[in-house]
């Protein structure tokens, strides 16, 4: 059973070489729309990555009041 | 298209619809690449109206009023209908409120049913306020089985047979209390009629007609003025179909453009730049003699419809573009925000015009819209049939403050005579926004006297409502403000909001103060978020109540500092 620390891993991983960021620039609970320089579209491209990757099915909603990496992982987990 | 002159209410119109065109696809609903719903004008008459039935035998009165809170899709309208056959008033809410801010504008509105899409219902129903809710009758779509409903019944079981009643309205009633902002501070609850609407209608399918087989997606919320009109009642009346999307990812949105031949939509600046920035992208690749001939092909379709589109010959020339849309795409909407003339100039080169408007909630979806004749990349359009404007006290450039009047002109915002006596002055609507008229009756914006931002995604912003993210903040007095307020700048392009800030005596501005800053500006969701702050040096100005005076205020900052000074998060 895959941890949220290790979702989290593989979010921020993820993140930094679709956005081409430092893996390094990037943390837990902060605000990736910042950190990644991406408006909400370019978000949910993020989210199609990540439903890819964790082979769920992510809707748009998932993303609603989510800015950072923390509660993204918690919302995949949930899905697991 | 019915006429819309002979209906007193929306319910009235629309039942007339949906038997004038029984046959016609109203609705048609995609998740993804998969479609969910088609259906047609009958289909949806025969889903409706055991709802409809349901309400009423709930009690649901005349004039009760009903808050829907979903993303877009099939429900949202089926519901819509349901409320205007019994009478009632709509409450359009917006889905990407918090759950906090749903239940603030629910007990300000009173509405005793409520229709929500079941994740924003598990929101509210974990949220600390819900036990104070008033709601009578919660209706849930796509609830999963064995979910706890927290007292709401399923959507899709929420049905009697029977034929309902129909009850009439007339046109001064009350159709929808729309917000047009105001969660946090102040909620400004325009409350519109059935003839704002029918009138907004008839003025927007006068330049824009739809007709049946014409298809209009969907994109943005239909709980905004923009889609409300456009992707719901302006296409039902005149027997279109409507294609709702339950995502807005990219890929899929230039799927739907193709899979389903869509004539019409309405995107928001946000949207429209990165549809800009994909065929760029695309564009850039082309080898020498491709990308030679495409803009050839581009210049030849801006000379040739220099004076209005010409639809049929743009497909001809870019015909690989068109058929990137569709082929069948006529025109783009945009408004509400700020949109840049080259995104503009961009899609009207390749033979799909977007039309640049204006309107705001309290005057129903559009005041202004260009009728592309011919097209304009500078202007927010002339004035709508039946839509007076005027600017008031005009300065040497003949800028001033828009004035609207007519019948689209909502009522009064709700328990808010206050508001209201402010913002209507002897008939006329106060916009707030700074305009003025060309030699051509076009209408160009030069900035808002209001102090607030509308995002690029569409949002009206006012400051006030997100003070309350900063209360605690360790200084003396803060206050928040739109920066083109503070420093008014004749243009509506680079929309922030700037925090001001008094310290205490003796405080230095330190790391840790900027933390606490940047994380509480991080609660908020990311359009209502902070652009910077700066540091002022005097004591606010203040009533004899202690509320900040906050024109004095920001005539002092003003005054003594530039927009320099701003530190930009």
């Amino acid at each position: 059973m895959t941890t949220t620390d290790q979702i989290l891993e593989q979010i921020m991983n993820l993140a930094a070489m679709h956005f081409k960021v430092q893996r390094e620039e990037l943390t837990p609970d902060g605000d990736f729309f910042k950190t990644l320089g991406i408006d909400s579209l370019q978000a949910l491209d993020l989210l199609t990555r990540l439903e890819h990757h964790f082979r769920i099915e992510l809707p748009d909603y998932e993303l609603q009041g989510v800015s950072d990496f923390r509660t993204l992982a918690d919302r995949i987990q949930a899905r697991l | 298209m019915l006429n819309l002159d002979q209906y007193s209410c929306l319910g009235a119109a629309l039942r007339d619809a949906l038997d004038r065109w029984p046959n016609e696809n109203c609705l048609i609903e995609a998740d993804r690449d998969r479609e969910k719903t088609r259906l047609t004008y009958s289909d949806f008459k025969e889903v409706a109206l055991p709802l409809a039935r349901a309400l009423e035998d709930a009690e649901f009165k005349t004039g009760d009023r009903a808050a829907i809170i979903m993303t877009n899709q099939s429900k949202w309208l089926i519901s819509a209908y349901a409320v205007f056959y019994r009478g009632g008033v709509l409450v359009p809410l917006d889905y990407k409120l918090s759950a906090a801010e749903h239940l603030q504008l629910l007990r300000h509105c009173q509405a005793e049913f409520l229709i929500i899409e079941y994740h924003l219902w598990r929101a509210i129903a974990q949220s600390p306020e819900f036990k104070n809710h008033k709601l009578k009758k919660v209706l849930v779509t796509e609830a999963p089985l064995r979910a706890d409903l927290a007292g709401a019944y399923r959507w899709e079981e929420f049905r009697r047979k029977g034929d309902p009643a129909f009850v009439m309205r007339e046109r001064q009633d009350t159709a929808c209390i729309v917000y047009s902002s105001g969660t946090g501070g102040r909620p400004k609850g325009c409350v519109l009629t059935h003839e704002n609407y029918l009138e907004q209608c008839k003025a927007l399918t006068a330049w824009y007609p739809f007709w049946p087989g014409v298809r209009y997606l969907s994109i943005l919320p239909t709980n905004h003025a923009i889609d409300f009109m456009v992707g719901f009642i302006g296409p039902f009346v005149c027997g279109a179909c409507v294609v709702h999307l339950r995502t807005l990812r990219p890929e899929f949105v230039r799927d739907a453009f193709v899979r389903y031949k869509i004539t019409y939509v309405s995107l928001v600046p946000m949207i429209l730049k990165n549809l800009e920035r994909g065929l760029r992208a695309k564009f850039e690749e082309l080898s020498g003699g491709k990308r030679f001939l495409l803009d050839r092909m581009m210049a030849l379709n801006k000379s040739l419809t220099r004076r209005r589109p010409k639809v049929g010959l743009s497909r001809k020339l870019l015909a690989q573009v068109h058929q990137g849309f569709g082929g069948e795409l006529r025109a783009m909407f945009t408004g509400g925000a700020f949109m840049e003339p080259s995104t503009l100039q961009f899609f009207y080169d390749l033979g799909i015009p977007v039309a640049n408007g204006y309107g705001l909630t309290e005057a129903g979806t559009s005041l202004t819209l260009n009728d592309l004749n011919p097209f304009r990349a500078d202007t927010v359009g002339k004035p709508l049939p039946g839509v007076e404007l005027r600017v008031l006290s005009p300065d040497a450039d003949g800028i001033g403050q828009v004035a609207v009047r007519g019948k689209t002109v909502m009522s009064h915002y709700l328990d808010d005579p206050e508001l209201t006596a402010q913002t209507i002055v002897d008939g006329w609507l106060i916009t707030g926004d700074l305009g003025r008229f060309d030699d051509d009756g076009h209408l160009q914006l030069f900035g808002r006297k209001k102090n607030m931002i509308v995002t690029e995604g569409g949002k009206n912003v006012y400051p006030e409502d997100i003070e309350t993210a900063f209360e605690g903040l360790s200084v003396k007095e803060y206050c928040v403000f739109a920066a083109n307020y503070l420093w008014p700048a004749k243009t509506l392009g680079r929309e922030m909001l700037v925090l001001v800030l008094r310290l205490e005596q003796n405080q230095e501005f330190s790391e840790a103060l900027k933390e606490e800053i940047v994380t509480r500006n991080r609660r908020l969701p990311d359009f209502k978020r902070i652009g910077g702050y700066l540091v002022f040096s005097s004591d606010f100005p203040r009533t004899a109540s202690m509320k900040i005076k906050r024109d004095a205020l920001a005539e002092e900052v003003r005054k003594k500092l530039d927009r320099s000074v701003v530190v930009e998060l």
